[in-house]
């Protein structure tokens, strides 16, 4: 991994089985992403840039090919290892939130800090932090169903990022809200890509959404196009 | 909180039906209870039965009787250190369903060997002065009202006619598994009748009950007193009070084991239900374990939840079907107590409660925990895309 990378991707590829079929999804994927980078990953439905995301988070395995994140070859771990490194160095954005209905904000928020080893006072402060970094410290006792999508989305960034992790992913993180509330969440991710340096790779299909991004990469039938940067736009 | 908060919110998730699970494990306990409590009740005259005593019937059946004249020699065999008799009186109290056990005794040495009866001083010698006079368990007096000094009338069954007696005594039992429901009265009040009316019938005993020195030699000594009487008109068989009440119990052995599978049969079926409402809300959650996966929620952490969901739904249901139990037996044993005199709720039976609804909820969340491991995360996030 060359210096000032936190992922580096070689061969990478990926396939589904339905029944005897192997249905090819990526196909010797490689590219670098820096830290500190905003990495939007764009492409049709089925081009495989989902599937990516998940195997970059650590949630889905390679045919073959290596993930290096942070030094540690994501391949190479056993699931209990995964889980560990996952809750360390992963914070995920999902496209419909997903949070848990009867946990109130704190509470969600608070979940991936139950894995380690910090006292209830501290994480109390991680999670009022985290609320405050997404404008929410007024909604903590607020459950899910008492709150817009665009608040949900922010207790899941929270959520995200209240482990202070390696990586932030995004799948579709505006993909479920309306166009005022999918400004508001791209600002805030922007602002802690900006302001605390958070890596972030997010699969989209809006193209205001990948404007916030350094770098666009587009995949089409498991293949990788070359990196857009930003400015080249 | 945090992953109880989380099992308990899980668990009241769906109100109306985690509502009426518990409902049905607690019906299915207190069945279970009761059941086991009544298979107890059946054996309480095994467990209140004594070592030191056995009991020596005539060989070829409990209805033919002994001489009385036995007891003397029965008196002189070693290890013997006290003799009595009695003979069942099959009384009826007006009505047939009014049934309660009543015997005809030999007082003084029946109850110097029914030391777990225990009778106050007072009464104790009025019943002894008076020969019409009876001892009633103070649940068989509860149940018909009287009072000492009260007369009745028992109409015989095996020896006919009206008999009057006087109630002299109430005895309570000194342990929870005495039998405080029969009725017993003078021996020799019964004898002398019969002198009047069936001479051929008197000086018979239809029992004897014999204390020993060592329950350890109890077996020999039975083997000696029935060998005295090898070979006369009346042989006789003699066993441990323990034996001569399993005899009576094993007349009921198929219902015995009818009402225990029964019994288990219950704990199967509540294992459906359980079973059935763990997997229906964890499938409902799939997308949710799949997140706490890709929280990095682990293996043992995902068991926990989903196990421990099951088992406070079952511990829950437990709970009240315990607390429903002892209500309940208490009525039931009311209602039955003719029938079943000792009817109390063992401390066994509470904890098989304790032990079948934890396997129940530990059983009911294999299938859906096995589900959860093997699930792909990405699969299950999908489902709710």
């Amino acid at each position: 991994m060359e210096a000032g990378n936190i992922v580096s991707i070689r061969q990478l590829c990926k396939s589904y089985h339905r029944g005897d079929q192997v249905i090819p999804v990526l196909s010797d994927i490689s590219f670098d992403i820096a830290e500190g980078e905003f990495l939007a990953l764009m492409g049709p439905s089925g081009s495989g840039k989902s599937t990516l995301l998940n195997l970059i988070a650590g949630i889905d395995q390679p045919d073959s090919g290596s993930i290096v994140i942070g030094g540690v070859d994501v391949t190479t771990l056993t699931e209990t290892e995964l889980a560990k490194w996952r809750a360390l160095n992963v914070g995920f954005i999902f496209q419909f939130y997903n949070l848990i209905p009867v946990l109130t904000a704190f509470e969600n928020v608070e979940l991936p800090l139950l894995l380690t080893p910090l006292s209830r006072s501290e994480r109390k402060a991680h999670v009022e932090m985290a609320l405050r970094v997404v404008g929410l410290a007024d909604r903590m006792d607020h459950y899910p169903s008492q709150l817009s999508g665009g608040q949900e989305q922010r207790v899941a960034i929270a959520r995200a990022i209240v482990t202070d992790p390696t990586i932030l992913v995004a799948d579709e993180p505006t993909g479920d809200l309306d166009r005022k509330s999918a400004e508001e969440i791209m600002d805030l991710m922007d602002r802690l890509n900006g302001e605390s340096k958070k890596t972030i790779i997010m699969v989209t299909h809006d193209p205001r959404a990948a404007k916030k991004a350094h770098v666009i990469r587009h995949l089409d039938k498991g293949i990788l196009t070359n990196a857009d940067h930003q400015d080249t736009l | 909180m945090q992953i109880i908060k989380i099992l308990f919110k899980n668990a009241f998730r769906h109100k109306l039906r985690t509502g009426l699970t518990i409902l049905s494990i607690t019906i299915a306990l207190l069945a279970f209870g009761l059941l086991r409590t009544v298979v107890n009740a059946w054996y309480s005259g095994v467990e209140a039965s004594s070592a030191y005593r056995l009991v020596t019937r005539n060989a070829i059946s409990i209805i033919f009787p002994l001489p009385l004249s036995y007891k003397d020699r029965i008196r002189q065999v070693d290890g013997v250190s006290e003799v009595s008799w009695g003979n069942w009186f099959g009384g009826v109290y007006f009505d047939e369903k009014n049934f309660f056990a009543n015997f005809a005794v030999d007082a003084k040495s029946y109850f110097d060997l029914y030391r777990e009866y225990a009778i106050p001083d007072d009464q104790k010698t009025a019943f002894l002065r008076d020969r019409k006079g009876f001892v009633a368990g103070k649940k068989l007096a509860e149940r018909f009202g009287w009072k000492i000094g009260d007369t009745i009338v028992l109409k015989g069954t095996i020896f006919p006619g009206n008999w009057e007696f006087v109630m002299r005594a109430i005895y309570r039992g000194r342990e929870a598994n005495a039998d405080e429901t029969v009725f017993m009265f003078h021996w020799d009040y019964l004898n002398e009748s019969l002198k009047k009316t069936a001479p051929a019938r008197a000086d018979q005993v239809g029992f004897y009950m014999i204390g020993v020195e060592d329950p350890g030699l109890a077996v020999s000594t039975a083997g000696s007193i029935d060998a005295l009487f090898k070979n006369s008109f009346a042989e006789t068989i003699t066993e441990t009070e323990k034996a001569f009440t399993l005899g009576f119990v094993a007349m009921s052995d198929t219902i015995i084991t009818a009402i225990q599978l029964v019994s288990f049969v219950v704990i199967i079926i509540i294992l459906a239900v359980v079973a059935n409402t763990v997997a229906m809300s964890v499938r409902e959650r799939t997308n949710e374990y799949a997140v706490f996966k890709t929280l990095g929620f682990g293996g043992w952490r995902i068991v926990g939840l989903i196990l421990g969901e099951s088992v406070v739904i079952t511990m829950m249901g437990c709970a009240a079907g315990i607390a429903a139990t002892y209500p309940a037996s208490a009525a039931f044993g009311k209602a039955m107590g003719a029938y079943f005199p000792v009817f109390n709720v063992e401390p066994g039976t509470i904890v098989l409660d304790v032990v079948f609804s934890l396997a129940v909820g530990v059983l009911a969340a294999v299938i859906p925990v096995y589900r959860t491991l093997k699930m792909k995360i990405a699969d299950g996030l999908r489902m709710i895309e």
